[in-house]
């Protein structure tokens, strides 16, 4: 916290947990995957409660879209999924015990398909709480890799010597016993750079690599 | 970091009292102060084009709750207002229609109390005709206050009641006009330190939890409570109480307030019967939408 963060962010209202929080955990969607072709929104508690006279729905729509947190196009956001032939859904669901402001969504494209889970913990500050399923704590203020990687001993290891960064914090969980394959979050103090994920896409244990990079002016 | 640190600082340095606040920030988050400042600049100009752009508009909010009362004012001559509490008044309660109809605000420092800060600058440099360069200082000094209240207690209205995020932006708005007409650190202080007392107390108690009623209204009101006690501190009056003991309080009633009494919108207003009716229409009116 600090001078602009108190007197700041610019942002679309009316609300930092309701309408800005939701934006910036849709919007790890995007920064993910791109615009996804479907979402499905599940939203709990005090999302799903009043949602509607928030703008929750919108800014969740703006977020899948890529909009910025203060992008006048946030209001217009039904409408320019029109455009994009984005298909959405919103239900009320029960995550179970989590932060009363949470949302899991789920996203498709081509063949891919995610799960994200996160919460807005207050002030405009957001937590992604579970990527397909596995559970991590990103901020959403650092950049972060995630990996669908084959199950072998050596694995990690071998994801890890390619980043010559930083590692804040490092997630990994089997997904799919059956097939061997596990997922593996890392949250990284810096952006890497293209020989980094370069890498990374040459490692036999590799199946899927997502980076979702920090923009510029998004912290300072 | 305390107020009156940043005071003693400013009188053992000499340095300019935004340059302390600067210098200060540098030293806690690392952050480059030249930085800082054109950040801040640009988020003073989004709040004065948007307070000029909103300036007296109808709006159509999210409830329709609001939307027209700072129509309403700008239409209306005041009776007994000066043109620099009329037209502060009117932002205050613009910017907060706009936020609740999804327009692009400051949250400065929450989104509920966009509508102070923007009322105050706006009067300085429309009325007062202050520069760019004047009117920075001044915002910085209110960013340094408000970032004591951050540090020492909380901005927000579901930890602390209404007195968190409206007090604190009084508290930032009132030292804002004093700073820019006395360049005195000390009347700041005591500026901020009656504004936050004048709003102590206050619970956060929006009807059907959307930062409508009774949010945009108190805006405006808080606005003149800003600029009554910035006229106090520039006139010499002194708070007895120093502001950082008063951000304390500020605190420790905020922790006292019931659950119902922060932004759960179950007391207060928010419990009231016709509250409830009001709310109950809005919802059968969304569900025969959906
Ligand atoms: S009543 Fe609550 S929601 Fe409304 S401005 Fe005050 S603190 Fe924010």
């Amino acid at each position: 916290m600090g001078l602009l963060e108190v007197s700041g962010p610019v942002m679309i209202g009316p609300s930092s947990s309701h309408t800005l929080g939701a934006l910036k955990i849709a919007r790890f969607v995007y920064k993910l995957m791109g615009i996804p072709q479907r979402v499905n929104f599940v939203l709990h508690g005090s999302f799903s409660m009043t949602y509607y006279g928030h703008g929750t729905d919108r800014a969740l729509i703006a977020g899948v879209l890529g909009m910025k947190p203060d992008s006048f196009d946030v209001k217009d956001s039904y409408e320019i999924a029109k455009m994009y032939g984005l298909m959405y859904s919103f239900e009320s669901g029960d995550l179970g015990d989590v932060h009363p402001n949470t949302v899991l969504i789920k996203a498709w494209k081509d063949d891919l398909y995610n799960e994200i889970e996160g919460s807005s913990i207050g002030g405009g500050a957001i937590k992604i709480t579970k990527i397909n399923g596995v559970e991590c704590s990103l901020t959403g203020d650092f950049p972060a890799i995630v990996i669908v990687n084959k199950d072998k001993p050596g694995a990690l290891k071998e994801i890890l010597d390619c980043l010559s960064v930083n590692i804040a914090n490092v997630y990994l969980r089997r997904i799919n016993a059956l097939e061997g394959i596990a997922l593996t979050i890392i949250e990284l103090d810096e952006n890497v750079d293209d020989e980094v994920l370069r890498c990374l896409k040459r490692l036999d244990n590799v199946v899927e690599l997502y980076f979702v990079k920090l923009e510029e002016g998004e912290l300072l | 970091m305390t107020f009156s640190e940043l005071l003693e600082i400013s009188i053992s340095t000499n340095l300019e009292f935004s340059e302390v606040i600067l210098a200060q920030e540098m030293m806690e988050t690392g952050r480059d102060p030249q930085k800082v400042k054109k950040a801040l600049r640009k988020i003073m100009h989004v709040m004065l084009e948007e307070a000029e752009k909103n300036y007296g508009k109808e709006f159509n909010t999210l409830t329709n709750l609001t939307g027209n009362n700072g129509a309403k004012l700008s239409n209306a001559v005041p009776y007994m207002m000066s043109e620099f509490n009329h037209v502060a008044t009117v932002v205050a309660i613009s910017m907060g229609e706009s936020n609740a109809s999804m327009g692009r605000i400051v949250a400065c420092p929450t989104a509920g109390s966009c509508g102070v800060m923007p009322g105050a600058l706006y009067a300085l440099k429309y009325i007062k005709k202050a520069s760019d360069d004047e009117l920075l200082k001044s915002f910085i000094v209110a960013s340094g206050i408000g970032n004591v209240v951050a540090k020492r207690a909380t901005l927000s209205g579901a930890a602390g009641g209404c007195q968190a995020e409206i007090g604190t932006a009084t508290a930032m708005a009132s030292s804002m006009i004093t700073y820019y007409f006395s360049r005195d650190p000390v009347k700041v202080g005591n500026a901020a330190a009656i504004s936050l007392k004048s709003l102590m107390g206050l619970v956060c108690d929006p009807v059907g939890g959307f930062v409508e009623v009774p949010c945009v209204k108190r805006n405006g009101s808080a606005v003149n409570v800003a600029i009554a006690c910035a006229e106090m501190a520039l006139a010499g009056i002194e708070s007895v109480i120093p502001f950082d003991d008063v951000v304390n309080a500020m605190y420790n009633v905020g922790k006292s307030l019931p659950e119902s009494l922060r932004e759960t919108a179950i007391g207060g207003i928010a419990g009231t019967k016709s509250a409830q009716e009001i709310v109950e229409k809005i919802r059968e009116k969304w569900d025969s939408k959906n």
